[in-house]
């Protein structure tokens, strides 16, 4: 995210009792250092990175393929051939729940980078321009957010399915729905903090001077307002990702998102469920993986709305 | 006040218009025949599925089916389901004392829980007792409804054997009600008690550092009287209108949690009208809930006012 700054030299080194030799501090410099004294933050970037790279890389290395079925073996336990069980198939859980951890990380970040597009954008436009914009833009995302999210989200995943997946094919077309509802639903908050802040900064002399200056308006938004309002901005992010991770589970877990065969963690669940009595770990897998990633996105959000707060000097 | 009051009303309208046109939108755009049922079945010849159409208005413009729903609606006609052929809002009616009774316990608990909670930690922030429950609520709002229930019924269902997992809706035993809804209960409870808490925490914190609070202090009133009786009024300001926001999941339901227990309330009645594809019960649902929430925004400004002096009706 940002420059480490280095530690303050020692009094061996040369010339350094000039104050002019010290590092320069910068502001990301003064985040980043508050960020790693939070240590919960720490622990959940640590982990959440630990669980991307895993479930990036893991396939390559752990090999079993996710639809080998082998019945002898159905509902086993923890071994050293299968370190999660298998489920009622005989299939390897964990290649499953790597399998399934790429797609809800992947889209967990798609449906963020796709709320907060719409998010900054909505908000800086009710901001910037105020009046009759802002009059219009703050109605709609009211109305955004008095429809409940989850029957909302159920609703146009169930009836939209069709069009997405004649078009794109049954996986990616659904990818794409489940993304772009999810992040279509999600981006009224950042909205909201973006429009705060660029009404205050909007009365600013800076921002006075940069009109004096003669500055076009989408120059103004992108490199004087913006940059202001970023703080915000990167947290509401963090936690998006979090909650685009559950409502895609949730989605699946309710055998609205992904097709049967097709394993995410909140599909691996929903398979789960109806073996419950038999075969509790099939469970216990994917639904602790869902929550360890969910609390470190939070943890690192936490970290974040710490360490970006500029009015707590540190 | 009553200016203020109709004006605000006022104000509530444009965004039930554009709800309603919303939720009215995404069903009638939706791919699908609501007639497709008939059209499988050869016995039913295409001059009498016609006939059906025109009888449902279904051959008429889109703007003018619109203006004709939103008319009936008023008029208390929410339609019948197609899936039952019973009358909308009998439906809902049907399901809604299981909800309330449920969710509204749930919510309950979560509130007496959440607001001690939030109040110790701030009082005592930075203390063990504060980082141990601060702790907790971010695992308890980051694990996922449908991962705590899961491992309730494995725990409490399975290995113990000491709750019934399938909610039955016709009991009349009351020791046997309570046994089946303390899973339901608990799940949502600790859900809905993490985010509050750490909401109270927040408020409280904001407070406790006023001026008044010093001027409670400096007085000679004791700790205790000025936690209560100062602070703590103050900061269940914003917790109130939280909680008001909150309510129209009380008659709504929770989705998922209905989902994983079988308990037949709204939520369950949401998903099986979905997969249906029972169009009148879903727009039902999701329009009383919009409507609720655009309500309990309305009463949740208004109660702001009248327990906070300090909001000027302008």
């Amino acid at each position: 995210m940002a420059r480490v700054v280095a530690t303050y030299p020692t009094a061996s080194a040369p010339g350094s009792d000039s104050i002019l030799d010290l590092p320069e501090r910068t502001l990301w410099g003064d985040a980043w250092r508050r960020f790693r004294a939070h240590n919960l933050a720490r622990f959940g970037l640590v982990l959440y990175l630990l669980i991307a790279v895993t479930v990036v890389a893991g396939p390559f290395v752990w090999t079993i393929p996710v639809g080998q079925i082998d019945f002898t073996r159905s509902n086993a336990g923890v071994t050293w051939d299968h370190p999660m069980g298998t489920d009622d198939l005989g299939r390897d859980t964990f290649a499953r729940v790597l399998l399934g951890g790429r797609v809800s990380v992947a889209v967990g970040i798609a449906a963020m980078l796709i709320s907060i597009s719409i998010g900054v954008f909505v908000g800086a436009s009710a901001g910037f321009f105020g009046g009759k914009v802002d009059l219009v833009l703050s109605r709609v995302i009211e109305v955004f957010l008095s429809i409940p999210q989850l029957p909302l989200l159920l609703v146009v995943t169930y009836l939209f399915r069709p069009i997405f997946v004649n078009a794109l094919g049954p996986e990616i077309g659904v990818f794409v729905m489940i993304v772009s509802v999810i992040g279509g639903l999600n981006w009224m908050a950042t909205s909201r903090l973006v429009r705060a802040g660029f009404l205050s900064l909007r009365e600013r002399e800076f921002i006075e001077a940069c009109r004096c200056l003669g500055v076009g308006p989408g120059r103004i938004i992108l490199r004087h307002m913006l940059p202001n309002t970023l703080s915000p901005v990167i947290v509401s992010a963090t936690l998006a990702v979090g909650s685009a991770m559950i409502a895609e589970a949730t989605l699946s877990f309710l055998g609205l998102g992904f097709p049967p065969d097709f394993p995410t963690w909140g599909r691996l669940l929903n398979d789960a469920q109806n073996y419950i009595t038999l075969n509790p770990l099939m469970a216990i897998f994917p639904g602790m993986c869902i929550f360890l990633a969910v609390l470190c996105v939070n943890f690192v959000g936490d970290g974040l709305r710490d360490a970006l707060d500029t009015r707590r000097a540190a | 006040m009553t200016t203020y009051l109709l004006r605000r009303v006022t104000i509530s309208i444009p965004t039930l218009i554009l709800i309603s046109a919303i939720v009215f939108g995404i069903l009638a755009l939706a791919p699908g025949d609501p007639l497709a049922q008939f059209a499988a079945n050869p016995d039913v010849p295409a001059e009498v599925r016609e006939n059906v159409r025109r009888q449902f208005g279904l051959d008429q413009p889109m703007h003018i089916r619109y203006v004709k729903w939103v008319g009936s609606m008023l008029q208390g006609d929410w339609g019948y389901s197609f899936a039952s052929r019973v009358n909308v809002l009998t439906l809902i009616a049907q399901r809604l004392s299981t909800t309330i009774l449920v969710i509204g316990t749930a919510y309950a608990i979560a509130i007496l829980i959440a607001i001690p909670l939030g109040v110790i930690t701030a009082v005592r922030q930075y203390s063990m007792i504060d980082q141990i429950v601060t702790t907790l609520s971010f695992v308890g709002f980051s694990l996922p409804t449908f991962f705590t229930g899961l491992i309730l019924i494995i725990i409490f269902s399975v290995n113990l054997n000491w709750l019934p997992f399938v909610y039955d809706g016709n009991t009349k035993d009351l020791w046997v009600q309570i046994k089946q809804m303390i899973m339901p209960v608990a799940v949502l409870a600790l859900f809905q008690a993490a985010s509050l808490a750490r909401f109270v925490r927040a408020s409280m914190l904001d407070n406790l550092g006023q001026d008044y609070a010093r001027t409670a202090r400096a007085k000679g009133l004791r700790e205790s009287i000025v936690v209560v009786r100062h602070v703590l009024r103050n900061a269940l300001f914003p917790v109130v209108t939280l909680i008001a926001l909150q309510l129209p999941n009380v008659f709504t339901g929770a989705v998922v949690t209905e989902q994983i227990f079988r308990v037949p309330g709204m939520g369950a009645l949401l998903i099986k009208s979905i997969q249906d594809g029972d169009t009148p019960v879903v727009m039902g649902i999701v329009l009383l809930s919009s409507v609720l929430v655009v309500v309990m925004t309305l009463i949740a400004d208004v109660l702001y006012g009248v327990l906070d002096p300090r909001v000027r009706y302008a």
